[in-house]
């Protein structure tokens, strides 16, 4: 009962009201064949299925993120620290603190509220089965990004970003074929120091975007931005296990809010 | 107004009389256009459920087969159907392919990868979106094999047990998968540059000091060089009913066959195909060539050769008898002696063939007369 509702739910992830038929959205169809074979009543499972969906809507900070970090644990995980005040992007001065022997200081202040935002986006992606994608072209961090998406039953792309991964999916990976709901960037640079292709194609395919941006970073087109240092092994540590406990958390609960409903 | 070969529109507005050829157009839509164009299609797919079916169905045959040989059906093996097939559908076809053939399904079709998500759209690698989720998978694989052993050396040296003569994996007798073999055990296209990256990492793995913990998994990609036999074939010595010891040989040189029986007489006489050599070989050079393995090795009176030798000319003749003789004298001499006779190349067979004519060529080499203009 609890996995009849869990299939129908993850089916209409975007229009919580319609059930079983085949939905177009974005332009990804998803059509479910298992839709066909459940004859139970509709209109309960919708009504328990809205509530489900609709309840975390209701609190600001449902998944109670705030409780994950400090300011005081970005500090200690030197997350405030930026490039030189050269690499500076003229369009991360609003989020810079200031500059100490050239080198800029990232406002923590505004990173711990984009860091809370973009969490809380993410528990509510993932909390409603969404796919989210964890994406880095640093060589240093590719082994721990990928090991944390495999432990939050999520999904990594660290390597070499082909053309048309998201823009010519149908062709490349055949038709029917569902696209990433969430793209978190653990940097937004490639190995040249150039803007990720990912973000340019994740806009024009309408998917958001989580974006931890340095100082020599662009954030437009990133849709919640974190301004943040990319380059140290204890800040990349930090993010990955802020992130994986936000997801881990949004499915726990989601389970349980099934189980609770579904009885 | 209709095409012969399918339908027609005529899109003809004014039925004036010359203009009308210039007006109506004739849009001809045949039945070649109605095609499905085949080649864009790509290499067929088949469903599991078929192979399935095709699986069952090679089952069921197998015993039919069986019981048409008269064979029991339970231990048919495959070697039984090759042998049933031949004798019962003989085909003269000189392309072994093309023949009728009767293997297992999965020998027959090529693998293929199966749907990657499931019904909720969600695919199942973790890896799925980079393209290549098998490659990279075991290179993440490989490269955690590397870290877990830099934290186990680190480990080691902070107890002090750290030692550099630890026990080395044997990889002698082994090679690397080659990228066709990688690429079947992938199930997935690489190029040559994933392949390179794939040895170094390998190679980086097998050159730390712990690496024998992860042997199994090495030897996943490794395969074992075929053994190459090089050393000479010694004939075995036999003796006739005289107690005398002998032994026979074979050579072969361009098309020519000989075969000879070396005696341990006391007498230097020769005979091929039951003439005295002096009658076969007329001239000098032949029999130059017969005599010199006796005569390298200092033997010429002391063996009686009885030859038979057929096809080639009388060089060929020559040629595989001498080649004969010296394999037949490897077991009357010395491991030094039969070192200098490899090195004075007695004991190898010569590979020169007659080249074969080209088409828009006199002979092999040989061009038509050319012509400036």
């Amino acid at each position: 009962m609890a996995a009849r509702v869990l299939m129908k739910a993850i089916h209409s992830l975007r229009s919580p009201g319609v059930v079983g038929a085949a939905l177009s959205c974005n332009g990804h169809t998803f059509s479910s064949a298992a839709a066909a074979a459940r004859p139970a009543a509709p209109s309960v499972d919708a009504g328990v299925n809205e509530k489900i969906l609709n309840v975390p809507l209701t609190q600001p900070d449902y998944f109670r993120l705030s409780e994950l970090f400090t300011v005081k644990d970005l500090f200690e995980a030197r997350v405030h620290l930026g490039h030189k005040k050269g690499c500076r992007h003229r369009l991360m001065e609003p989020y810079l603190f200031g500059s100490r022997l050239d080198v800029d200081i990232i406002d923590l202040e505004q990173t711990a509220d984009h860091l809370q935002r973009a969490l809380n986006f993410t528990a509510h992606v993932a909390y409603r089965g969404g796919i989210v994608l964890f994406v880095s072209r640093r060589r240093q961090f590719a082994h721990l990004v990928e090991r944390t998406a495999q432990e939050c039953g999520e999904y990594a792309h660290t390597r070499y970003w082909q053309g048309g991964l998201l823009t010519n999916a149908p062709v490349q990976y055949g038709p029917g074929v569902r696209l990433p709901d969430l793209i978190v960037f653990l940097s937004t640079l490639n190995n040249v120091f150039q803007t990720h292709v990912g973000i340019r194609d994740a806009a024009k395919m309408n998917i958001p975007t989580v974006g931890i941006v340095d100082s020599n970073c662009n954030p437009s087109l990133v849709t919640y931005p974190v301004p943040g240092n990319d380059d140290t092994p204890v800040a990349m540590e930090l993010y990955c296990r802020l992130l994986k406990m936000t997801i881990n958390r949004a499915k726990d609960k989601r389970k349980r809010m099934e189980l609770l409903k579904g009885i | 107004l209709t095409c012969s070969s399918g339908r027609t529109v005529t899109a003809c507005i004014y039925s004036l009389a010359f203009p009308l050829q210039l007006l109506s157009r004739q849009i001809c839509v045949s039945s070649a256009a109605w095609r499905k164009n085949l080649a864009a299609a790509g290499p067929e797919k088949f469903s599991e459920e078929y192979i399935k079916k095709q699986v069952e169905e090679f089952n069921i045959g197998k015993r039919h087969l069986a019981n048409i040989m008269g064979e029991d059906p339970e231990t048919f093996t495959q070697e039984d159907i090759d042998r049933s097939i031949a004798y019962l559908f003989p085909s003269g076809l000189f392309e072994k392919r093309a023949r009728p053939v009767m293997k297992h399904p999965d020998l027959l079709f090529p693998k293929q990868t199966a749907v990657q998500w499931g019904e909720d759209g969600r695919p199942f690698h973790y890896m799925f979106y980079t393209g290549k989720q098998a490659y990279y998978s075991l290179m993440h694989d490989t490269f955690g094999k590397v870290l877990a052993l830099e934290k186990y050396q680190d480990s080691m040296r902070n107890k002090g047990l750290f030692t550099k003569d630890t026990r080395q994996m044997s990889l002698t007798g082994s090679r690397w998968l080659l990228k066709e073999e990688l690429e079947e055990l992938l199930v997935e296209n690489i190029s040559d540059h994933d392949y390179t990256r794939f040895l170094q990492l390998m190679e980086r793995l097998l050159s730390m000091p712990y690496c024998a913990m992860e042997e199994e998994f090495v030897q996943r990609f490794r395969r074992q060089l075929e053994v190459q036999s090089s050393k000479q074939e010694i004939p075995a010595v036999q003796h006739d009913e005289n107690g005398v010891a002998f032994s026979q040989a074979e050579g072969r040189r361009k098309t020519a066959k000989a075969s000879i029986k070396l005696r341990d007489c006391g007498t230097g006489s020769i005979t091929i195909n039951g003439k005295s050599y002096l009658l076969y070989f007329p001239v000098l050079q032949d029999r130059e060539q017969l005599m010199f393995p006796l005569h390298f090795v200092d033997m010429l009176g002391r063996f009686n050769v009885e030859a038979s030798v057929e096809g080639g000319g009388h060089c060929a003749q020559a040629g595989a008898l001498r080649l004969a003789v010296s394999r037949a004298l490897l077991s009357f001499v010395s491991a030094g002696e039969m070192e200098s006779m490899r090195q004075a190349g007695l004991l190898t067979p010569d590979p020169r063939v007659k080249e074969r004519k080209k088409p828009g060529q006199a002979g092999a080499r040989k061009k038509f007369t050319w012509k400036k203009r």
